[in-house]
């Protein structure tokens, strides 16, 4: 075991933080996209069946598939990090788009109207009202897409994007277990620990009285 | 005594061209309060709304102290005008301090001067701030979200005071205490109010004015005297619908 981690343990911890870097990345991008976009639909209802949609089916392309779509891509397929980022921000949209646009939809309709007898601004309803009633929403749409993007970042690999992936496919290339599961472990372990994290940040923006986020 | 509010030849269509208020005139003096008095869908909630443009009439206006509240910036009248509706009013997500100084922290005053201000407004609804400030609307009993809605709608020092249903979702001794609390709090603060409620008892035991509605029309506006000695039909079957029980009971009891 010493000797396993005495000479894997640097790899380990380098491409453990490659493959935050891709997840992170792209959780940015998604939420910088789906965020904004879900606020939008609830102002235009009639677009959220459509745009869901398209996020949906984005949502159902297969990983490998996806990635040899982005692959011939010019400039997107000119470095793997590259299409691993807009792989994974396509995978996170669904989650974070449906949960944002479905939290603020689900806000009760008579607390929005007291808040414009109130006398506050549109932007003020937003920003005070709104987002901290969506908050634990959006937060559970956050915390959905980035566990799955931990997942599929492991398969990036298959396109030389790096992470954890990598030390997977090589201990299946040439049959070593161990290898294997020096990328597998620390892979589901990244898994479990953002998925605590961003509960713990999911509970901590819950609303008082309030039962769980559907 | 001055005019706060006319209605004049109010009415407002919805969008399928249904009369929901129907050519309604009448003033609310500076100071006093006015129950509109009427059944659910009598438009009576419509009316409270058109003050604060919550409502844009379809024809005629409101006009506050002469003024006709199209010609001001919604956002400053409805600041201006304290709001008060059945329980729900409440964000769940703020403290009950929060609550209190919503509009003030919208108008940007500073936090320490707005949590002064907040606290006393809770001492003076008989909430001890210092206990209930910093709960949340869920850790309250109806009776005690009611008193915080009020103290909200206090905050902004409004000379108006708009009541929709304030204490419909009360039980009848909650709703008793509240009401000996708002005539209270209203004699001392000399505030117009414009009280909405199907309640004839209330009514009668808050009101200067009864306004009964029916059907989006104005059918009567009377003081409580005026109002239970009135021979108008339709002010007599609200009436007589009212104290049913009572009479029922009083013709059963053996002579």
């Amino acid at each position: 075991m010493n000797d396993f981690l005495r000479q894997y343990g640097a790899q380990i911890l380098e491409l453990t933080i490659e493959h935050l870097w891709l997840t992170g990345a792209a959780m940015l991008f998604a939420t910088l996209i789906a965020v904004p976009l879900g606020v939008w639909l609830t102002q235009k209802p009639a677009w959220a069946k459509p745009v869901i949609g398209v996020a949906n089916v984005l949502q159902t392309i297969p990983s490998l598939a996806m990635f040899g779509f982005l692959l011939p891509l010019p400039w997107l397929g000119e470095r793997a990090a590259r299409v691993a980022i807009v792989a994974l921000t396509a995978y996170a949209l669904l989650p974070i788009l449906r949960n944002t646009y479905a939290g603020i939809r689900g806000i009760d309709p008579s607390l929005l109207s007291v808040a414009r007898a109130l006398g506050l601004t549109n932007t003020q309803r937003f920003f005070k009202v709104e987002l901290p009633l969506a908050a634990s929403f959006i937060l559970a749409g956050l915390r959905t897409a980035t566990v799955t993007c931990v997942g599929i970042a492991t398969i990036a690999a298959a396109v030389g994007a790096g992470g954890l992936g990598e030390l997977i496919f090589r201990g299946v290339a040439s049959i070593d277990n161990d290898l294997v599961l020096a990328g597998a472990i620390p892979a589901a372990l990244l898994a479990l620990a953002c998925d605590g994290v961003l509960g713990l940040m999911e509970r901590s923006f819950r609303v008082p009285g309030q039962g769980l986020p559907a | 005594m001055s005019t706060a509010i006319e209605f004049r030849k109010l009415g407002f269509a919805a969008g399928g061209g249904q009369r929901l208020l129907d050519d309604i005139s009448f003033t609310v003096e500076e100071g006093t309060t006015t129950v509109v008095l009427g059944r659910s869908g009598s438009g009576k909630t419509t009316l409270l709304r058109t003050v604060n443009r919550m409502v844009e009439p379809t024809s005629g206006g409101v006009f506050l102290r002469g003024r006709n509240v199209r010609e001001s910036d919604p956002i400053a009248l409805r600041r201006g005008a304290g709001y008060v509706i059945q329980e729900t009013g409440l964000f769940p997500h703020m403290t009950t301090l929060r609550n209190v100084g919503l509009v003030l922290e919208a108008k940007g005053m500073a936090k320490r001067e707005r949590t002064l201000r907040s606290q006393d407004l809770l001492n003076a609804v008989g909430l001890e701030a210092r206990t209930f400030g910093v709960r949340y609307p869920h850790q309250l009993s109806g009776g005690q979200r009611q008193r915080v809605g009020l103290a909200r709608a206090l905050a902004a020092e409004p000379n108006l005071l708009l009541m929709d249903e304030p204490f419909g979702a009360l039980d009848p001794l909650t709703r008793a205490e509240m009401q000996d609390m708002l005539r209270q709090l209203m004699s001392r603060m000399r505030k117009t109010v414009l009280l909405v409620t199907h309640d004839l008892d209330e009514a009668l035991y808050l009101g200067d004015r009864i306004v009964l509605l029916q059907a989006g029309k104005l059918v009567a506006n009377l003081t409580p005297e005026e109002f239970l000695r009135s021979r108008n039909p339709e002010v007599e079957a609200y009436v007589r619908a009212f104290h049913r029980g009572e009479m029922s009971a009083a013709a059963e009891r053996p002579a």
